[in-house]
């Protein structure tokens, strides 16, 4: 890098653009999503002009769009979090369980302290992570990845079975509909359906707001950003970079816990196969949300529209009649790989103007 | 000391494995004054400002601050109780805009309230014109101006001290003029400035007062009009005569052809790592030299020579062969050896044995689908432990088991059975014992008396007059003079280093 002192005249300072690579990335994320939704619209008519078709895409996701907001704080952070897939899955178990047994009437118990299971073991999986990875400085990915086993062997020692909940104000409570006004459609035989979305969106919406502020107005989001970046210089610059691993990874864990819990309100039951994979489609989620596997770099909003991009892409493929699983698994590579070459492109066209 | 102290430190010691960073050092800075830290690198400036800042523990010694007693654990610590610091490498993160920078890590409350950081760090900026604006992503930014930022983050800062960590290095002159005019400020005020830089002049420029280290030991504390540059550099450099007899014989001059095609010769090379284009020729048979100060670019210079840095312009000839140079392997397939002077980062492979250490080098020009055989391998090492007289248990010693002097001849061993014709040493003699240096000051001698030509860089002026025949002064990344015959002496030598004020004006 050559020093151009010389050359930093004012003219200089007004052309160069004030965006951060944050912001940046928010942005093509977003366009690109629009592009893509557009283009849907366009081409393939059926079912994506229907508001539902939308919601749906919502619906199905609230889960991974939790785990995602979790999965982008700790790769802010420059770390990562495999294990939240099968934190889910254990989750989803451990709370059928328990309120197939209320059902039964073998324990006390109702749907808030079921809540409060999952959260606790979303938690807890967030401390003792995070404390391994931030005060014992072992690597994040390995770290994770034997929580990623220990959840999966749980969670076949919880039950080895699928568990279907029965209990009563737990179904309830599945099947609630929350209605959008406005933007229902007409049925063939002309009723009026109108547009709905699940409990768990509302939730989902909520930490992604929730998070958005966090990131953009405490001190601890903005020092999740400075220990990302560099993680010397944030230890300089007064910054206890243990405490902000630390937790990242805590939250991430409870995001575990609460996607976790979305996955179960809408599956309604609890098996081994749960979730599986989930932590994968989250750290995809988030690097199409313009998040840097590197850290410092990374965007809620861009995650909620990364979260869609991929879940749109996906019904895409469904609606071209490719129905196999292995072809939107094909698509979603190569749309990694696209992104990628989209983000990595523009990044280094920028650099090379400075 | 009748003058308000504002800071003590006493009897400091600082252990790394295997080295001593600092040993019983004393440092007193006083209000409203600018004092210099200088030393050469690894004389302990810089572990000294780190252990004052909290970034390191201290071994022994302590700490006061106006008085009283202090325990910095933390460059959190340090913050808080009024000890700011810009470092030597920029120390602020890239992902961040200006304004964050200049203040995350000490604002109070929980939120960040942003238009507030953005309009005052605006008007610092402004202030100090420094041209950048608060919402700009930092890594978009110049060195400099990160640099500036940096010094303005700690500008704002109510500090009692205020530590400038080699701060100018990336500034040009009229940013530095603007950071002195800051720190006679700042001064004004009664605030301690810790100035470290390598710049002679700035040091005479701008401050109160020198403390000299060197090898992690307090030299002594002068007061600036009582020290002349000159001496300030013999402080820095240390003159520790050894009782060793000049080994050099008066014969070795004559005997270098002066006249013929040189076996190395460089046109305005020029490199990335900020070296002003230099010309260098270096003939059959002869021992040269390159030195400066510490951050000078001796060792950049040399490193451009072998390819080790990005080399950007200039022509390169050996034996009056144009050739191009862009990789260690082209000089090695040129004939140019390079022993490179941090000897634990680009020269020992740790876990190898000593004998794949010897022969590293030599396979690599070979190339590594033709191995050489186990016995050829054997006779090679056994070759060379003897020549040098490597103390090792085995050849099939990890080498990163023996002492640093064994290391170096390990290393060395590798250069000479790749049989050069040009051996740059750069600091072979560092860190190791008084008769292992005088084996290998015998040795570049006799390598030089059977007509292969060597660079050989050293910190000790002492050795170079014994070894050289000639030198190139550098100051600044630029070649400032060639001495040789006469001229090889100390007092000139160092006169050369330091520069006089007559000719440092641009």
């Amino acid at each position: 890098m050559s020093v151009n002192s010389n050359v930093l005249g004012e003219n200089k300072l007004k052309k160069r653009s004030s965006l951060t690579d944050t912001n940046l990335l928010l942005i093509i994320t977003i366009a690109v999503f629009f592009t893509m939704y557009a283009c849907a619209v366009i081409f393939l008519k059926q079912g994506f002009l229907k508001p539902q078709m939308f919601f749906n895409i919502l619906n199905e996701n609230a889960s991974l769009l939790v785990l995602s907001c979790g999965m982008t704080l700790v790769m802010i952070t420059g770390g990562i979090d495999i294990s939240v897939g099968q934190v889910t899955s254990l989750v989803c178990m451990t709370c059928a369980v328990y309120l197939q047994k209320v059902n039964d009437g073998l324990i006390a118990g109702n749907v808030f302290t079921s809540m409060c299971i999952a959260l606790a073991i979303g938690l807890a999986f967030g401390i003792v992570q995070g404390f391994l990875v931030a005060y014992l400085e072992f690597q994040p990915f390995i770290v994770t990845l034997a929580g990623l086993f220990f959840a999966k062997g749980m969670t076949t020692i919880v039950s080895s079975d699928r568990i279907a909940v029965t209990y009563e104000p737990f179904v309830k409570l599945c099947r609630t509909e929350v209605t959008i006004p406005f933007l229902g459609s007409v049925n063939k035989k002309g009723i009026y359906i109108p547009a709905y979305v699940e409990v768990g969106v509302v939730v989902a919406l909520a930490v992604v707001i929730l998070l958005f502020c966090f990131l953009k107005w405490t001190k601890l989001g903005r020092n999740f950003y400075a220990v990302g970046g560099n993680n010397q210089s944030a230890n300089m610059l007064g910054i206890n970079v243990k405490l902000t691993k630390f937790l990242a990874h805590v939250l991430c864990g409870l995001c575990a816990g609460i996607g976790g819990y979305l996955f179960f309100l809408h599956a309604c039951s609890g098996s081994p196969l749960h979730a599986q994979g989930a932590e994968m489609n989250a750290i995809a989620s988030s690097i199409i949300g313009g998040t840097l596997l590197s850290g410092g770099v990374g965007n809620i909003i861009g995650t909620l529209f990364g979260v869609l991009s991929l879940s749109t892409i996906k019904n895409i493929v469904t609606s071209l009649g490719l129905d196999e699983a292995w072809w939107t698994n094909i698509t979603v590579g190569a749309m990694l790989c696209v992104f990628l070459i989209i983000q990595s492109a523009i990044l280094a066209i920028r650099n090379k103007k400075k | 000391m009748m003058e308000n102290v504002v800071l003590e430190m006493r009897g400091i010691c600082k252990y790394f494995p295997g080295v001593r960073a600092l040993e019983q050092v004393d440092f007193t800075l006083r209000e409203g004054e600018i004092h210099a830290l200088m030393g050469e690198n690894g004389a302990g400036k810089s572990t000294l400002i780190k252990v004052l800042t909290g970034v390191y523990p201290k071994d022994a010694g302590y700490v006061t601050l106006s008085g009283a007693p202090v325990h910095i654990k933390s460059p959190q610590d340090a913050q808080n109780i009024g000890i700011a610091t810009v470092y030597q490498e920029i120390t602020l993160c890239p992902n961040l805009t200006v304004a964050e920078n200049m203040y995350i890590g000490r604002t109070k409350g929980p939120f960040t309230n942003w238009s507030k950081i953005n309009s005052d760090s605006d008007r610092l900026l402004q202030e100090l014109g420094i041209p950048a604006r608060a919402k700009d992503q930092l890594g978009n930014c110049s060195i400099a101006v990160q640099q500036m930022v940096a010094i303005a983050r700690a500008v704002d800062m109510d500090c009692k001290v205020l530590i400038l960590d080699e701060p100018t290095s990336s500034l040009d002159e009229q940013e530095v003029q603007k950071l002195f005019k800051l720190m006679r400020d700042l001064k004004s005020k009664g605030v301690g400035i810790i100035f470290v830089t390598h710049f002679l002049e700035q040091v005479y420029e701008v401050c109160d007062r020198i403390t000299v280290l060197r090898d992690g030991m307090l030299v002594g504390e002068y007061i600036i009009e009582d020290l002349p540059r000159v001496q300030l550099v013999s402080k820095m450099l240390g003159k520790d005569f050894d009782d060793m007899a000049e080994i050099k014989s008066d014969s070795d001059a004559e005997k270098v052809d002066y006249d013929g095609t040189p076996v190395y010769q460089a046109i305005n090379l020029t490199g990335t790592t900020g070296i002003k284009p230099f010309n260098f020729e270096i003939h059959k048979g002869e021992v040269n030299g390159f030195t400066g100060l510490l951050g000078s670019g001796r060792s950049e210079s040399v490193r451009a020579i072998f390819g080790a840095d990005r080399v950007t312009a200039g022509k390169v000839m050996v034996n009056g062969r144009t050739v191009s140079i862009r990789k260690p392997l082209d000089a090695m397939r040129c004939g140019i050896s390079y022993l490179p002077e941090d000897r634990k980062k680009d020269g020992i492979v740790g876990d190898l044995s000593v004998r794949d250490n010897i022969i590293l080098a030599l396979q690599v020009m070979k190339g590594f689908f033709k191995p050489f055989s186990r016995a050829q391998a054997e006779k090679f090492a056994d070759e060379y432990i003897e020549l040098l007289n490597i103390k090792t248990a085995s050849q099939d010693t990890p080498i990163k088991s023996l002492s640093g002097g064994n290391q170096q001849k390990v290393i060395l061993a590798r250069w000479l059975l790749a049989n050069p014709q040009y051996l740059i040493l750069d600091e072979p003699t560092r860190g190791i014992d008084v008769g292992t240096k005088v084996e290998i000051q015998k040795l570049v001698l006799k390598l030089a008396s059977e007509g292969k030509s060597v660079t050989f860089i050293s910190s000790e002026i002492d050795e170079m007059i014994r070894t050289c025949s000639r030198l190139v002064v550098l100051r600044d990344g630029k070649v400032v003079g060639e001495l040789k015959g006469d001229d090889l002496n100390q007092n000139k030598i160092m006169a050369t280093i330091a520069g006089g004020e007559s000719n440092d004006i641009q």
